[in-house]
């Protein structure tokens, strides 16, 4: 073998495993680099210098949470506390959950690796329904108990936040606390107020009782008791201890320019959802469409300046190292420098050889242009989501988009290389009959032959793909059809068939692909959407049963919900099918975010009569949510307050 | 201009694949400000190849890749602005200015070097060092090589270019071309076997020592490390 030259013995790196996870397993688990940290960004601290440890939690799956732009938002706020360690948890995918449930591991923060049940504070971001078994995951994996009043002085005060606070109910006893509305204000406070009531030495029911209080935007679950009518229905829900407020006002940042805002978000080393940088233009919506439940609790429209952009964009580039860039907002084209920020977005990205995705962006001249600059009109599509077939039902939902503007747009795609387009439909909306079911047929081919009319046979591409896609509507709380009710299964499944048939009985019918969901878990979400405590249990007995992930297709387990619903006593109609009264008390009747309820039923009868509603720069609506004093609620406009 | 950097891989980074490590890298990139050059095209991507993956799990003191740059303000400065951009477990060791005609990190893999330890670090390979001369006496070591279309038996003999126990470690250079490739596992495992012993897999860390050209001919092979060609700049 001769002298070993290419062997030679040499100091040997260290590979000692310093992880919550041993080599084997994670070795034997999918994807190892969703549970070792040490991404770039990620913030370590000295653990022995720090009063608070917050552990910030997503729960799905790694690539999922670390897609999620509020999670990076206050990740670094958090870290910029001197007093504060934030780190971050995800769900462990179902081959880890087994082998830590097998062997006893606890769940552990991805930062210092360490059992998240040693924790101050468990925060957890509630993003969509379906994600209410993983929160039980989380906490039973941690070895925190899963019913926040079986909870001790040793465990983490657990946090809820993010939009399906808005309708706490169904998942209140699992949670301490939930903090309504955005997470930039009242941290801060509440973190004050914890080491205060540390430092008396008492424990966490002052604690909860204190922060429900004193501070703004809590909601402590334990501190109200509902009582409920013979037909169901809540007959009150009141505090049960004195100086807890009946009524709870969202927090809101009135400054977008004045908080902070990632400019070193972490960055995921095996690819994930949302693998760009965010640049987040504007919060809330001017459009008021009437099922959009985050069009209401945004308000009022509030803007960052092209200034702040600008800055943030060249800084978390440089921070990240990122090849793409997205704009994240509800509604991009309304934000009032959108061809400014775009121009200067093209012309950094250009430089910098990155990419730039754009959102949604309503078809016009101006964003086809865009759209052609930035990316391969040959392989790219356009999207249109007129939400509903019929004029008649848009104007229902108060989607002003009109079939002109729609084949205008078309037009100039078409004529600008563009052959694909999508379409994006709602079935199972308040009054839709099935003539507005046809009319996404009708729609969808009109849009087909409109490519044969225009383009001369050598100027075409190549076929005109449709995809029509549609989603079963689930009625949402603090929007006007939070009264209204929501189809059964068998019925969202007959208007889903009975597009089919529509769409194949169209000329250019092979042109159009229709894809449409299973239902079951609509009908869920439904219940999730619009139940109150009573449908806690269920959630419990379900996760008991084997349920997780459930927003995951090929791991949602339908029957066995099924049997939980029967197994609790729980009648899914009376929360999704029932018409609800005008005077009925909702279970999330005690928030205020800051549209007021009246202003809900008088969109909801000019629903009813088929009456558009001008968006919030054209005429002011009187939705309320001008007493915050600021956004688009201080522009000057054209029309004057109704 | 062409770039060879050389780097070691560590730590909780062992578990990062080899894709993840190439898309690390084009962030890490960006992230020094290194002044790289760009394939065109609507989505343009760095030029970059790298030397030879390394299996997720494993530790290596040898990696390379090449890039191309524009310009740069000297050797120190860009391996300073590159060390910045990495995180703990990804050490830049070195870099060298590559000559023009000069084959790319990948073409030009010949061997690679490997170190096998207990992770419990009171057991030694020591014990079985009778058995070397046996090991490497047959003529045929025969392992099966398993593609998407077919099953082979490959004999690995002749490209296991080193082969002994060094302070308890088991160390070896064995053929890393693209065409005769050999798996450091698979050495280990026929020799665990040849041994007759029950040594887990998951019990040892490979550790990947160098990674080698061949500065000779086919017939008289000269492996030298991959940043022996080049210079600093």
């Amino acid at each position: 073998m001769g002298s070993m030259k290419g062997t030679r013995r040499m100091q040997l790196p260290d590979f000692e495993n310093h992880l919550a996870l041993s080599d084997e397993i994670l070795m034997s688990v999918e994807k190892p680099a969703r549970y070792i940290g040490n991404e770039v960004n990620a913030v370590i601290k000295d653990k022995n210098r720090i009063a608070i440890r917050f552990c910030m939690c997503f729960p799905d799956v790694y690539e999922i949470g670390m897609s999620h732009l509020g999670i990076q938002v206050l990740y670094d706020m958090f870290n910029r506390y001197e007093d504060v360690w934030c780190e971050r948890v995800y769900s462990p995918w179902v081959d880890l959950d087994r082998i830590m449930r097998e062997q006893k591991i606890p769940l552990f923060a991805l930062e210092s690796q360490e059992p998240v049940r040693d924790f101050d504070f468990l925060g957890i971001t509630l993003q969509y329904e379906m994600c209410y078994t993983n929160i039980l995951q989380v906490l039973d994996l941690s070895g925190i108990p899963l019913l926040a009043k079986d909870r001790t002085d040793r465990d983490p005060i657990v946090i809820g936040g993010g939009p399906c606070t808005y309708n706490p109910e169904p998942i209140a006893p699992f949670f301490d606390l939930f903090y309504i509305g955005e997470g930039e204000t009242a941290y801060r406070q509440l973190f004050d107020l914890y080491l205060e009531v540390q430092r008396e030495g008492k424990g966490r029911q002052d604690f909860l009782l204190r922060a429900a209080c004193e501070v703004g935007g809590i909601y402590v679950p334990s501190l109200y008791e509902t009582t409920y009518k013979e037909d169901g229905t809540i007959a009150s829900f009141t505090p049960v201890a004195e100086g807890v407020p009946a009524k709870i006002l969202k927090e809101i940042v009135m400054d977008l320019d004045n908080v902070p805002y990632p400019e070193k978000p972490v960055v995921p080393y095996i690819k994930v959802t949302q693998d760009r940088v965010v640049l987040e233009i504007q919060r809330g919506c001017i459009r008021g469409c009437r099922f959009c439940q985050a069009g209401q609790i945004y308000r009022p429209v509030r803007e960052k300046s092209l200034e702040t952009l600008k800055g943030y964009a060249l800084h978390m580039l440089e921070s990240t190292g990122q090849e793409e860039i997205s704009l994240n907002s509800l509604s991009s084209s309304d934000y009032s420098h959108l061809s400014e920020l775009v121009d200067f977005l093209m012309e950094t990205c250009r430089e910098k050889n990155v990419n730039i995705s754009l959102p949604s962006l309503r078809i016009d001249a101006f964003s086809l242009d865009v759209m052609s600059k930035v990316q391969d009109v040959k392989k790219s599509s356009l999207t249109f989501a007129p939400e509903a077939g019929s004029q008649r039902l848009r104007d229902v939902i108060n989607k002003g988009l009109t079939e002109e503007v729609i084949l205008n747009g078309a037009a100039l795609a078409f004529q600008g290389g563009w052959s694909r387009v999508k379409l994006y439909f709602m079935l199972g909306l308040p009054t839709e009959n099935e003539e507005d079911i046809r009319g996404i047929a009708e729609l969808s081919n009109k849009i087909a032959a409109l490519y044969y009319e225009l383009l001369p046979k050598e100027q075409r591409p190549g076929p005109v793909q449709i995809v029509a896609s549609t989603s079963f509507f689930i009625p949402k709380p603090f929007t006007p059809f939070q009264w209204a009710p929501m189809c059964t299964k068998e019925e969202f499944l007959e208007k889903a068939q009975m597009t089919k048939r529509a769409i194949s009985s169209q000329l250019n019918q092979k042109r159009i692909k229709y894809n449409w969901h299973e239902a079951d878990v609509s009908v869920l979400e439904g219940v999730f959407a619009r139940g109150d405590r009573r449908v806690a249990p269920v959630i419990l007995k379900a996760y008991e049963k084997g349920c997780l992930y459930d927003a995951w297709g090929e791991l949602f387990k339908n029957d066995v919900w099924m049997e939980a619903f029967t197994e609790c006593n729980v009648d899914i109609d009376f929360y999704n099918t029932r018409q609800r009264g005008l005077d009925e008390i909702l279970p999330w009747d005690f928030l205020d975010c800051g549209v007021d309820k009246s202003f809900l039923k008088r969109e909801w009868e000019r629903a009813l009569t088929q009456t558009v509603s001008p968006n919030c720069r054209m005429l002011c609506q009187g939705c309320g949510a001008m007493r915050f004093g600021g956004g688009v609620c201080m522009e000057e406009r054209k029309g004057v307050q109704a | 201009m062409k770039i060879r950097i050389k780097f070691a891989k560590y730590g909780a980074m062992r578990f990062i694949g080899h894709l993840d490590v190439m898309r690390f890298f084009q962030k890490a990139i960006r992230r020094a400000g290194i002044d790289v050059a760009y394939s065109g095209g609507f989505s343009p991507h760095q030029i970059m190849t790298f030397a030879a993956p390394l299996g997720v799990g494993m530790c290596s003191m040898g990696e390379y890749m090449d890039i191309e740059i524009h310009s740069h303000q000297g050797m120190e400065a860009l391996l300073f602005s590159l060390r910045k951009a990495c995180p703990p477990g990804i050490d830049i060791l070195n870099a060298r200015a590559l000559p023009e005609k000069c084959g790319n990190a990948m073409a030009s893999v010949a061997a690679a070097s490997y170190a096998v330890a207990f992770k419990d670090k009171t057991r030694s390979f020591t014990p079985y060092e009778r058995f070397l001369s046996g090991f490497l006496a047959q003529e045929e070591i025969l392992v099966t090589k398993e593609t998407k279309r077919s099953t082979m038996e490959v004999n690995i003999r002749p490209g296991i270019y080193e082969f002994g126990i060094e302070d308890g470690v088991l160390c070896f250079m064995v053929d890393a071309s693209s065409g005769g490739n050999i798996r450091p596992d698979f050495v280990v495992e026929r020799f665990l076997s040849f041994v007759g012993t029950d040594v887990l897999k998951i019990d040892l860390q490979t550790i990947r020592l160098e990674t080698w050209m061949n500065a000779g001919s086919t017939e008289e092979p000269q492996f030298v490390p991959l940043d022996a060609i080049g210079e600093e700049f």
